[in-house]
């Protein structure tokens, strides 16, 4: 338990009942009661409860075959056996049950532009929305911003057919069809991304660069700085923790992604981690036992980046809810 | 944590993952009874009808994964090198709306393997029929019953690909033959054997339904095999709607399937651990002798513990489920349709090979198969379910029908007979009520 300094040491009897004290604001009071130790105990049990399976499924990610078939991953306690093999066999057999790696790299090769393409042009576009004056800028922005409604599983279909059909309008060729196929595929999930992730990530940049003090754009300008100079050297430097923010969220939905990656790669070539785990049960599920090391293969990455990245990951998600 | 110390820490991390990864190298191929492609099969002389297809690419989509498809690239890889083409195969799990999104997108494969006709025919718009090369190898491939399931409004569009024997019962035949019991010929004797093995101690049948999110479909086989054996008419008009699925036939083949799924004298471990019993494993205790009998399609072959002797004088086998009716012999199947999206000239090459003699006779002896190919050897099979398999299929006596629920529409044959099994083997729905419901859901 953590007792904020200043504080006095409550007494355990005020702590069961808690009463609201003298000149004690709300914020003061939920802070006191949420740091109580009953609260903590009961932070720590649900911690627990909600860890357990994932734990469970770490454990059998290391168990053979053939004790996860016959027995529950509590029995790993009585009777220890590790086993690498179903890693060694998720990341690198041939054969269609496997072979991760290749996945893995496409999973990579797919995030990073998934997540550079759209941040780069959010944040260009939020500073036009934001600071540039033009007609129609309004509107603009409350179209972008609705577009968010439209779910994503709705533009699929359309998407889909734009990319491998082209666009015409009744005999007018206005896009000629991409035709592109194996590996070359992996553009239309880069674009794919980009434009499902623009929406949320403009909205949300707006929203913290229309806070920024007008007087140091101005001051800017009055130095003889363009757009595109007081863009680079003074709104993004201070927009850097939104920024960071929005890129791990779009780094987490992009690694997470199936449907996108799915619909839009072009088979094997392209093919995202998420893609193959649920395909590789094999025909009749017979091979489930190697879901829990393909899963931690998985989540590994992710796991790292919101380890390493938390203080921005908790800031992104109050960004654009909690003004100033 | 300072920025730098973060950054290195990152790079620590990586460097970790990247390391442990190099640590393992791949790992080695098991040599099991996972076959070799035969001479025959990689003789290219066998392969110039099909051309020079150099640098031409054909995607193929299917449902097959994982060790089954290996087996099916290998079946296929001797075209791929004789002929120049390149085939790009892709197993999903989402076989159905993967189909629906690509077909609707403009970007369907060139073949598609269906293992449901009823799906292929709500493509048919999209299909290319058969050429008469296809039609001819189909017609002198496979009997009319599975032409039919290929055909749609008299056009045919597929030949068939693999087919499951679905009307099996697994069993011990050692434990059969210490105890002295006989593998039953007619329903009656199945009840009777019931009875005398329940007699002796052990509970006779061992069942499962549980499948993820196809939960209950061992469930349709069931009762899919009791309808057939009451007559193929009255099969057809079930699963094409022209009785319903309530009607009284229907409801007493539930309530004869229920003699023994909701007999507690007759099911291990209890009638309430059906629906949670996952089917891949529900054999098993066949193995112990705490069971006798398991109803469960040909692919179960490859299913049981590495080290089984799955044969007629093994560990396991499976003997045809019996007729209800003098003189009948049918046998519910399975297996995949070969469509195509695309007439191209490679396509169609693939095609007729896939359709051939030589892929089927190929695919056999890669691993575990079955195949309704007339004029294939059934010998070719690598383990003897598969032998007996392909004997039965491949028999012109024998009546084929193919599996209902996978010819109903989806919101029954995928959905509603599903669920509806579930809740009648936990005795939440009487036969009646269960037939009412599905009979309700269909669109």
């Amino acid at each position: 338990m953590t007792v904020p300094i200043g504080t006095d040491i409550p007494d355990p009897a005020a702590e069961a009942q808690p009463v609201a004290r003298i000149g004690e604001s709300r914020g003061e009071r939920l802070r006191r009661v949420l740091s109580s130790r009953v609260a903590s105990i009961a932070a720590l049990v649900i911690a627990v409860l909600w860890t357990i399976p994932t734990a469970g499924l770490f454990i059998s990610s290391f168990r053979p075959e053939d004790d996860i078939r016959d027995s529950g991953w509590w029995t790993m306690f009585t009777n220890p056996t590790f086993t690498l093999d179903t890693y060694n066999y998720v990341l690198y057999s041939d054969s269609q049950g496997g072979g991760l790696i290749r996945n893995l790299i496409n999973t990579v090769v797919i995030t990073i532009p998934g997540v550079v393409v759209p941040v780069a042009f959010a944040a260009m576009a939020a500073y036009a929305l934001s600071w540039i004056d033009f007609k129609g800028r309004n509107f603009l922005y409350i179209a972008i911003f609705a577009l968010q409604v439209v779910p994503l599983q709705m533009a699929l279909i359309p998407l889909l057919s734009f990319f491998s059909q082209g666009l015409h309008v009744g005999s007018v060729t206005i896009m000629p069809a991409w035709e592109l196929d194996g590996v070359n595929t992996i553009v239309q999930v880069w674009i794919a991304h980009s434009i499902f992730g623009l929406p949320l990530a403009i909205f949300l940049l707006h929203n913290f660069m229309r806070e920024l003090p007008g007087d140091v754009m101005e001051a800017a300008r009055i130095d003889g700085a363009s757009h595109s100079q007081i863009f680079r050297k003074v709104v993004l430097p201070l927009v850097t923790p939104a920024l960071a923010s929005i890129a791990i969220f779009q780094f987490l939905w992009v690694w997470n992604d199936f449907l996108v990656g799915r619909t839009f790669g072009g088979g094997e070539a392209t093919r995202p981690l998420t893609a193959v785990l649920g395909d590789m049960a094999g025909t009749w599920g017979f091979g489930w036992t190697r879901l829990p090391a393909a899963a931690f293969v998985a989540i590994v990455v992710p796991l790292v980046v919101f380890l390493l990245l938390q203080r921005y990951f908790v800031r992104g998600l109050l960004a654009g809810s909690v003004k100033g | 944590m300072s920025k730098t110390r973060r950054i290195s820490c990152l790079a620590a991390a990586a460097s970790a993952i990247a390391l442990a990864a190099a640590a393992c190298g791949a790992p080695e191929e098991e040599g099991d009874d996972r076959g070799a492609v035969p001479d025959d099969a990689t003789d290219c002389a066998n392969y110039e009808q099909y051309g020079d297809l150099e640098g031409e690419t054909i995607s193929i989509l299917g449902s097959i994964r994982d060790t089954e498809a290996d087996e099916m690239m290998e079946a296929w890889s001797y075209f791929e090198s004789c002929t120049g083409a390149v085939i790009e195969y892709e197993g999903s799990g989402e076989f159905e709306s993967d189909m629906k999104v690509r077909v609707d997108g403009g970007n369907a494969p060139d073949i598609a393997l269906f293992p449901q006709p009823g799906l292929m025919s709500n493509f048919a718009d999209s299909l290319v029929p058969a050429s008469e090369e296809v039609t001819s190898l189909a017609t002198e491939g496979w009997t009319e019953d599975w032409l039919n399931y290929g055909t749609i409004d008299g056009t045919l569009y597929a030949a068939p690909h693999s087919s499951n024997a679905k009307s099996f019962i697994w069993y011990s035949p050692s434990f059969f033959s210490d105890n002295g019991y006989e593998v039953p010929q007619t329903w009656d004797e199945l009840i009777a054997l019931s009875d005398t093995i329940a007699a002796d101690g052990i509970t006779p049948w061992c069942v499962g339904f549980e499948s993820g999110g196809a939960t209950g479909w061992p469930g349709t086989d069931w009762i899919e095999d009791i309808v057939l054996r009451e007559g193929t008419d009255v099969y057809d008009q079930w699963v094409t709607h022209q009785i319903p699925f309530n009607d009284p036939q229907i409801v007493t083949a539930i309530d004869k399937a229920g003699t023994i799924l909701q007999n507690p004298d007759y099911v291990y471990n209890g009638t309430d651990t059906i629906s949670s019993t996952p089917f891949q494993e529900a054999g098993y205790p066949i193995l112990d002798g705490n069971c006798a009998m398991h109803r469960q399609a040909s692919f179960y072959g490859a299913m049981w513990p590495a080290d089984t002797e799955v044969s007629e004088t093994g560990d396991v086998f499976a003997f045809r489920f019996p007729e209800s009716n003098e003189g009948d012999n049918t046998m519910l199947v399975g297996g995949e349709f070969v469509a195509a999206f695309d007439d191209s000239e490679s396509t169609e090459m693939v095609r007729q090979f896939l359709a051939s003699e030589l892929y089927h006779n190929a695919r056999l002896q890669t691993g575990p198969w079955s195949t309704a190919r007339q004029g294939v050897d059934p010998n070719n099979a690598t383990t003897p379910i598969n032998v007996f398999a392909t004997e039965i299929l491949t028999d012109p006596e024998v009546t084929v029908r193919f599996d209902g629920s996978d010819l109903m529409p989806g919101e029954v044959g995928a959905s509603s007979f599903w669920t509806g099994m579930v809740q009648w083997a936990d005795g939440d729905k009487t036969s009646q009520q269960m037939a009412d419901d599905i009979e309700a859901s269909w669109p």
